[in-house]
């Protein structure tokens, strides 16, 4: 059964990937990215169930934290202001 | 018994994470898309890994899962706020039969 777990998220990575190459605009892109940041974050909690592994939470935590900050950058890259604002 | 509840909410998360992901190459303009897929995949997510701390044994896990979940669900609806507020401004024109665009009645005002 963890198997289907496995694909059904490769699936949705993939569906983030293919908005990622083909989004018309930055804000699409955008989107896509923090999404797939999220998506791999629960990727990682079951990858750590499934070995019995303690450490892929840790991985979890540490890019859930990078993908947020990565998404404000972005975020804020796009309105056209400084982080000062 | 608690294992049984956490394969079902690892199941029901997964799903909200297909759906979620489904919207985002399936909706026409980036408002809808975000809308969509933040919430879906947020709430997947969340549930994805409450499924984990339940269905795993050790009590470190379920507490690092736990953790993980109370941050996404502050972070991403964050996220998503600032991702919008930035799309606006830099000129991304909504779709052609969008009803309501609150940020330009504002700033008619």
């Amino acid at each position: 059964m963890i198997t289907l777990f496995y694909i059904s998220l490769l699936v949705c990575c993939f569906l983030c990937l293919y908005r990622i190459g083909r989004g018309p605009t930055a804000p699409d892109r955008t989107v896509a990215i923090d999404i797939l940041g999220i998506v791999i974050v629960g990727f990682c909690a079951l990858i750590g169930l499934d070995t019995q592994k303690d450490f892929y939470l840790n991985i979890a935590l540490a890019w859930a934290l990078l993908s947020f900050i990565g998404t404000i950058a972005l975020a804020k890259f796009l309105e056209g202001r400084s982080f000062d604002e | 018994m608690s294992d049984t509840i956490g394969y079902i909410l690892i199941i029901i998360g997964i799903l909200f994470d297909i759906f979620g992901c489904i919207g985002l190459v399936r909706f026409p303009d980036v408002y809808n898309r975000l809308q969509a897929s933040t919430k879906c995949v947020t709430l997947g997510t969340i549930l994805l890994l409450v499924g984990v701390a339940m269905v795993s044994a050790s009590g470190p896990t379920s507490a690092k899962a736990i953790i993980c979940a109370v941050f996404i669900l502050i972070t991403s609806p964050t996220a998503a706020h600032a991702i919008a507020k930035g799309a606006y401004a830099s000129g991304v024109k909504l779709w052609e039969q969008s009803v309501v665009d609150k940020y330009a009645e504002q700033k008619e005002k």
